[in-house]
């Protein structure tokens, strides 16, 4: 006797690193679950505008940080410039420079945004910022309002909403401070004097289509723990329309030493990618440990496309075979059969394959009476086969049947092998059990395509090599597997009656 | 659903699926070194003769495809003979002659068989046409047997056989094999052959069924197979319990077929015996595997001692 223990833990490790490695590709990385997931994608582009002095250029574009958002490509397109992008961990801006610049000149930035997979969170807020206190009557009508605010409030989230209620309403108090401050500026200042972190941010709304915008002033509050973004002019915390915030921490949007009249313009283009390649091309460029295979050319990455699916049509027959019963010629004829249906699609496959045995046990009868050797019978069925093939794809061509130029996708020997099975088996068994494995392979073969052609299965077997430890772990699990297949319920019926 | 049983009914009654015998029996007891034993039929009949078990004479072997033409030298000392692949599986590739004269060769149908048609069905056994994976093979001729009369009226063309189960020595259970004309000769019962299911302690018949479904004459001769006792039950037992001994495997198929004058022959053994036993007896075997299983020291009872257990236990 031995001991279960390190099947059942073997079983487990699979099912772990399965579920492990489909979690991290999802969540971690972003694969879509379903094949045709499209996601949003914006682009951004930044023009700015200035009259050169005749000296030298420093043209100074913060960029954006938002950690909700993860950028895909960037661009710059500025004749004769030097361009340098700076990145670190407090700020990212563009710097164009050049020499000597007369006249109008216009400089691009182009970005492509998409929203964050898994953003991680923002650092919370270190205390509240200094106040900064307003001289009187403001300070004081800014007062007012607080305690106006605080009193009609129950907590941090309630009291912003108050406090946005106020801002737009005609309160006298109000409208003497909106007439030096902007509805931001006194936002901000309420919420400070509140004990509210609150600073102003300015973004830009995503929309797409949209040309000559510019970055709207936003205020970003530390309510309940988390950082938000409150839209002064909406008076909501909830934004309809997603919005990127790009200048946080920074005194200004842009500089330009050297420049005069110096303008922004953002335009906002919204464009729709598969999911998947954005997934994968954000992996190429982290290079951390991945379990895809798009870092392969092409060729390969189609060859484990098909070689992928040969696990599900593994299970598809160890399933057939160990639960249901059903009988088949050769254990994995079934599966070649049925990689041969997707190239042949499901019904010129099946006539396909009928035709090639059919008319391939006829010849072979022929050929048993020729008294050969096995070795050479079964190359002269191979020859047979082919000589069968070549024939319905030229028959096929000159009829203008071009879906049944596809028959030339099954796998001769393979196909030779079963003829030559078939052929025995109607020589010692008869016509009858040749009907039923012969159709049993067929039925094995169909339902294996029918599982193999699936979209998402195609989808999981490629992207989310995890399924295969899963699939082993079934397999596995269903070789100790010893209850009763099903057709042997109805075999054995007789012995359950009396 | 009605077509399909319970399968706690079956469980209850101690019916053996296809999975359990592969899995907890052959897996689990059958060492696939010593498979070649029972699949190699010539290695059977060498160990067969080192054992002292009884089984049809052999007449000769053919090995390399340029002996096949000396085959009718062998021949012409026999009148009846019979043509076997040592790793043919199934009984696939047995080719009888029941007496040979001016027209030729005579199968159990009455048809001649030309000399050419022999040459050809022993070039087919050696390229390995019924062997196991299609390995090359050898031809093995055996003496043909002359069945006891006992079984007359009860077989169509074929010999009838009786096919026991052996555990760890133990013959558990026991079929007599009829070959009908849905057969086509054939001792198989999924190919239409009759099992009648025999009482180890008796040799006597049980009960019978074709296609699974019980019956009581022989759907050809119309015989009743319930007056079936097989003669010379006690030897035939013991002949069975020494097949562990000698092939080593302890689940074991053993085919039996009774001899006018030499008596139960051992005519091939089988390390994968099939569940249509349990039908034709009416019952599971997995008490009587489980009773074996949980006895004591049974490895140092003597075949004597074996055979007397089965006796007094597998008595219904």
């Amino acid at each position: 006797m031995y001991s279960r223990a390190p099947f059942i833990f073997f079983v487990l490790i699979l099912v772990l690193i399965g579920l492990g490695s489909i979690y991290y590709r999802h969540v971690e990385m972003g694969v879509p679950l379903t094949a045709g997931e499209q996601i949003e994608i914006w682009q951004i582009e930044a023009q700015l505008e200035f009259t050169g002095n005749d000296a030298a250029v420093n043209a100074k574009l913060t960029l954006p940080t938002d950690i909700n958002y993860t950028l895909l490509d960037e661009t710059t397109a500025s004749p004769a410039y030097g361009v340098h992008v700076l990145r670190d961990e407090l700020k990212a801006e563009v710097i164009w420079s050049k020499r000597r610049v007369q006249g109008k000149q216009t400089l691009y930035y182009k970005a492509s945004y998409k929203k964050a997979v898994n953003p991680g969170t923002e650092p919370a807020a270190q205390g509240s910022p200094e106040l900064e206190v307003w001289p009187e009557p403001y300070q004081g009508s800014a007062q007012i309002l607080l305690d106006d605010a605080f009193n009609k409030s129950g907590n941090q989230a309630t009291l912003v909403l108050q406090l946005l209620d106020l801002l737009n309403s005609d309160h006298q108090h109000m409208a003497m401070l909106l007439s030096k401050y902007s509805k931001s500026e006194v936002l901000v200042q309420l919420m400070t004097m509140a004990e509210m972190p609150a600073m102003l941010v300015r973004g830009l709304v995503l929309e797409g289509g949209r040309r000559n915008q510019q970055l709207i002033p936003l205020i970003k509050a530390f309510i309940n723990d988390a950082w938000q973004i409150i839209n002064v002019d909406s008076a909501t915390t909830l934004n309809d329309l997603p919005i990127l915030v790009w200048q946080q921490d920074s005194p200004s949007l842009f500089d330009v030493e050297g420049g005069r009249n110096s303008k922004i313009f953002f335009s906002i283009s919204k464009s729709s990618q598969s999911g998947l390649l954005e997934a994968n091309r954000l992996i190429n460029r982290d290079d951390v440990i991945d379990f895809g295979l798009y870092h392969l050319p092409i060729d390969q990455q189609n060859l484990f496309r098909g070689i992928l699916l040969l696990p599900i049509g593994a299970l598809v027959v160890v399933f057939l075979r160990v639960i249901i019963g059903l009988k088949c010629s050769g254990t994995f004829m079934p599966i070649l059969i049925a990689t041969s249906f997707i190239q042949t699609e499901l019904v010129n496959g099946v006539i396909g394959f009928l035709l090639i045995v059919s008319i391939g046990l006829v010849i072979r009868s022929y050929l048993s009476h020729l008294n050969l050797l096995l070795v050479s019978r079964i190359s002269a069925v191979v020859i047979v086969v082919i000589g069968i093939i070549i024939l319905f794809t030229v028959l096929a061509f000159r009829l203008g049947l071009t879906e049944a130029l596809t028959i030339s996708f099954f796998p001769m020997i393979i196909m030779a092998w079963t003829i030559e099975r078939m052929s025995i088996l109607w020589e010692e068994e008869g016509g009858k059990e040749v009907l039923i494995q012969g159709g049993g392979s067929l039925i094995v073969a169909v339902i294996a395509y029918l599982m193999m052609d699936n979209v998402l299965i195609r989808h999981w077997a490629f992207n989310f090599l995890g399924v295969h430890c899963l699939i082993m772990a079934v397999i596995l699990l269903m070789g100790q597997y010893t209850g009763y297949r099903l057709l042997e319920l109805r075999r054995f019926k007789p012995m359950a009656e009396d | 659903m009605r077509n399909l049983a319970n399968p706690f009914t079956l469980r209850e009654r101690g019916i053996m699926g296809m999975n359990q015998r592969n899995f907890s029996y052959i897996g689990r007891y059958n060492d696939r070194a010593l498979y070649p034993n029972v699949d190699d039929k010539l290695k059977t009949k060498t160990l067969a003769l080192e054992y002292g078990i009884a089984v049809p004479d052999l007449i000769g072997v053919i090995r390399y495809q340029h002996q096949v033409t000396h085959v009718f030298d062998i021949l012409a000392k026999h009148n009846g003979f019979c043509i076997k692949p040592a790793k043919g599986s199934g009984g696939k590739g047995i080719l009888v002659i029941l007496h040979s004269d001016a027209n030729g060769y005579q199968k159990p149908s009455g048809d001649y068989v030309p000399k050419d048609e022999i040459i050809r069905h022993i070039s087919n056994i050696l390229a390995g046409l019924f062997s196991l994976g299609g390995t090359a093979d050898v031809a093995v001729i055996e003496a043909l047997i002359e069945f006891d009369p006992i079984f007359d009226g009860l077989s169509h063309e074929g010999v009838p056989d009786i096919r026991l189960i052996v555990f760890q020595g133990y013959p558990m259970m026991a079929m007599l094999r009829l070959s009908t004309h849905a057969s086509d000769g054939k001792a198989n019962l999924h190919q239409g052959a009759v099992g009648v299911g025999i009482d180890i302690a008796t040799g006597k018949a049980k009960r019978a069924v074709q296609y699974d479904q019980p019956i009581t004459t022989h759907p050809d001769t119309g015989k009743k197979l319930a007056d079936i006792q097989i003669s010379d039950w006690q030897q035939l037992l013991y002949l069975s319990a020494g097949c562990f001994e000698m092939s080593g495997l302890a689940y074991l198929g053993a085919d039996i077929v009774l001899d006018k004058q030499k008596g139960p022959l051992v005519l091939e053994l089988n390390a994968r015996p099939g569940l249509a036993i349990q039908i034709a007896n009416g019952i599971g075997m997995l008490p009587r595997l489980k009773a074996i299983e949980a006895m004591d020291r049974r490895r140092t009872k003597s075949i004597a001692e074996r055979v007397d257990y089965a006796i007094k236990n597998f008595n219904n």
